[in-house]
């Protein structure tokens, strides 16, 4: 049995099943409250659990997320909501200094169970401040679990999955598939951690994405199969740990590779997954691995720079015949 | 308050306290009005998704970029948060610029890269519109630093709502701004509402003025509904300030008419509640106050009205007819080095 939902009350589904669930969970962030949230994924959750456990915050980013760390060594399980990862830059000391490593710097006396959530990456005209993707950034810490999913069954599986975890989990969702659908099982269910899903076999390439780009890769995948070319897609769900055997395993039968992946080239999603391919599955590869990022800017607002700097499905296109060798 | 003739009678008394030239009143009123009939017509453009991404406007909030503009020097600075086409118009952005930015065209004031929360006009001492909430208080701060290191008696306004209010580095740089009697005026646009929560569901705090006087900071709350209120203020305090004395920190009591943004609805208040603000309508009571104490005639006030409704249409054809940057653009302006090596694989 199962419905269509959208990715907004998949997301919500995970938070009232886990807070029915458990009497620890709370949700903090600004506006999640009377406000229904920013974008509506905690819609009625004040209702249901009242002020104790769904907790409007004043615009203090590095504040209230340390309040969360200390609530979750204190033994409390806090889901933080950052009405877009764009402001939690202000809260990466709480992150990265204290929540990644209070495992390590206790040896194993104090575990932060938390989960900081909310959407990433570029949502239209909303130029230079409001349009990063900061996946790479938290995947580079030691000590963090970083999921970026906009499937809806998946992101509510994860979601739960992350609640339940027992270290600190980075959240990514996108302001622009809130409205997304897909087919969510009814019942509980969980999506683990460190598992990507392929979703769409092929023969040919190997496309892997995450996010909203996922969906961008997927209509490049379909464009392909006009011209005859099979592009199998993988959407890593997870960014660390990183699901690198879904990876290798697709490589070894395509022998080609493209990345989509949103976030800026430097040191990048792309990069990573670029470099353990050609460490495991070197002999395996007819070309070098290409990938299709953001450009390496700012993104400004013109909808023309928006256009140049986003990856599309003409360009995954090209980079894909390009690892094929086909030019034109 | 209801009666036109009540609303007459206190236009007087405030006429009486504050006696201001006729230039004076024609220059908040023109203001007032350039900045309200812009933001309507930015509204009109998003709905005909001309304009896109978000849109905050001004509307209700105008007595304070008179009242502020009257009281500093073109050489002081100004920065300021997202909601800040009307602090920029202030400045000297033309409606031109302005629109031609919301547009995203290539005219913009800079150059459509930055769209309705980033203007920026360096002639015009304008630090810009942040779209991180909070972080131009600290980047004020240091603009005022800068003005003392380098020996001038100019001051920074450090502009921020009453959401704004609560990030920690408020705190910070009223601490450091005081220690080192820096030259910054620090304004706090308490309109009442971060997004959609009121400023009572933030602090115990509700009277923002008052967290200056943990810092021993001079601190007042003003009346943002009238342009002499604001000017007075901004007059007192920008002498202190000039004196070396250190900074100031004023509440301005104001009211955002519309919603947050243009994708807010605004449920979290009364009709009500903001009929009581637009009865005190800045513009309105302006332009009674200049008719009643005879500084302009209702013809010569249709007038300006005619003129400032002209100045605004012809933004939008100028935004129009405008080109938007052409895609090479991305590339310029993200390192002041002109070979800078992009990775473009
Ligand atoms: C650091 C940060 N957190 C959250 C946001 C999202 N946000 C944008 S405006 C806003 C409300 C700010 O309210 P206030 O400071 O009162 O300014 P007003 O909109 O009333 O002018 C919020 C929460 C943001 N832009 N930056
Ligand atoms: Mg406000």
């Amino acid at each position: 049995m199962s419905r269509e939902l959208t990715l907004r009350d998949a997301l919500r589904e995970a938070l009232i099943e886990e807070m029915q669930r458990d009497e620890r969970v709370f949700l903090m962030g600004e506006e999640v409250a009377e406000y229904d949230g920013a974008y509506k994924v905690s819609k009625g959750l004040l209702q249901e659990f009242g002020p104790k456990r769904v907790i409007d915050t004043p615009i203090a980013e590095l504040g209230f997320t340390g309040i969360g760390v200390g609530a979750a060594m204190n033994g409390l399980r806090p889901v933080v909501e950052f009405m877009t990862w764009n402001f939690a830059v202000l809260a990466l000391d709480q992150i990265v200094n204290n929540a990644a490593k209070t495992l390590s710097q206790s040896a194993g006396q104090f575990k932060c169970p938390i989960v900081f959530r909310g959407p990433s990456g570029s949502a239209g005209q909303l130029a230079q401040q409001h349009s990063q993707t900061f996946e790479s950034w938290l995947a580079n810490v030691p000590g963090l679990k970083v999921i970026s999913c906009i499937d809806p069954a998946d992101a509510k599986g994860l979601l739960k999955s992350a609640i339940r975890d027992d270290d600190p989990v980075c959240i990514m969702e996108s302001e622009l598939l809130y409205a997304h659908k897909g087919i969510v099982p009814e019942g509980e269910y969980l999506v683990p951690i460190g598992v990507a899903a392929i979703r769409r076999p092929g023969t040919d390439v190997t496309l892997v994405s995450y996010n909203k780009m996922i969906l961008t890769a997927l209509e490049a995948a379909e464009e392909l199969a006009k011209e005859g070319i099979s592009a199998e897609v993988i959407d890593l769900r997870t960014i660390r740990p990183l699901d690198v055997r879904t990876i290798v395993e697709s490589v070894k039968k395509t022998n080609r590779l493209v990345v989509i992946d949103e976030s800026w080239p430097f040191a990048s999603v792309s990069s990573e997954v670029a470099y353990v391919v050609q460490k495991q599955a070197f002999d395996y590869l007819d070309a070098p691995v290409t990938r299709v990022n953001a450009a390496d800017t700012s993104l400004p607002f013109a909808p023309t720079l928006v256009e140049e700097y986003l990856p599309n499905a003409a360009k995954i296109i090209r980079a894909v015949k390009e690892v094929m060798y086909l030019h034109k | 308050m209801n009666s036109v003739v009540e609303k007459k009678k206190m236009a007087k008394q405030q006429g009486k306290k504050a006696e201001y030239s006729k230039e004076q009143y024609l220059f908040w009123y023109e203001l007032m009005l350039r900045i309200r009939r812009f933001e309507e017509k930015a509204l009109q453009m998003y709905g005909q998704q001309k304009i896109r991404g978000f849109c905050h406007v001004y509307i209700g909030q105008e007595a304070i970029a008179a009242g502020m503009e009257s009281a500093i020097r073109k050489e002081d600075c100004i920065v300021t948060a997202y909601r800040q086409h009307g602090i920029a118009l202030g400045r000297g952005v033309t409606p031109r610029e302005a629109m031609a930015e919301l547009f995203g065209k290539f005219t913009g004031i800079v150059k459509g890269k930055g769209g309705s929360m980033h203007f920026f006009s360096a002639p015009n001492n304008y630090f810009g519109g942040n779209g991180i909430v909070g972080a131009q208080i600290p980047i004020g701060t240091g603009i005022a630093f800068a003005e003392k290191y380098k020996g001038t008696d100019n001051l920074c306004v450090t502009m921020f709502g009453d959401g704004a209010a609560r990030q920690g580095a408020l705190h910070e740089s009223f601490n450091m701004a005081m220690t080192w009697k820096l030259p910054v005026l620090f304004i706090v646009e308490n309109n009442g509402y971060a997004m959609g929560t009121s400023v009572e569901r933030t602090s115990n705090i509700t009277d923002l003025f008052k967290l200056g006087y943990a810092y021993d900071m001079p601190s007042e709350a003003v009346d943002g509904m009238s342009p002499e209120s604001v000017h007075e203020a901004i007059t007192k305090a920008a002498a202190h300030i000039r004196s070396g004395a250190g900074p100031y920190f004023l509440e301005i009591r104001t009211y955002r008419y519309k919603g947050h943004s243009v994708s807010d609805p605004a449920k979290y208040r009364t009709k009500e509640e903001v009929q009581s603000y637009q009865d005190r309508d800045p513009l309105k009571t302006t332009e009674e106050k200049i008719l009643e104490l005879g500084m302009a005639s209702a013809e010569e006030i249709q007038a300006i009205k005619e003129r400032i409704r002209m100045e605004v249409e012809d933004s939008v054809q100028f935004a129009e007819a405008s080109p938007y940057p052409p895609a090479s653009e991305l590339y310029t302006d993200n390192y002041t080095q002109e070979d800078y090596p992009f990775i473009r694989d």
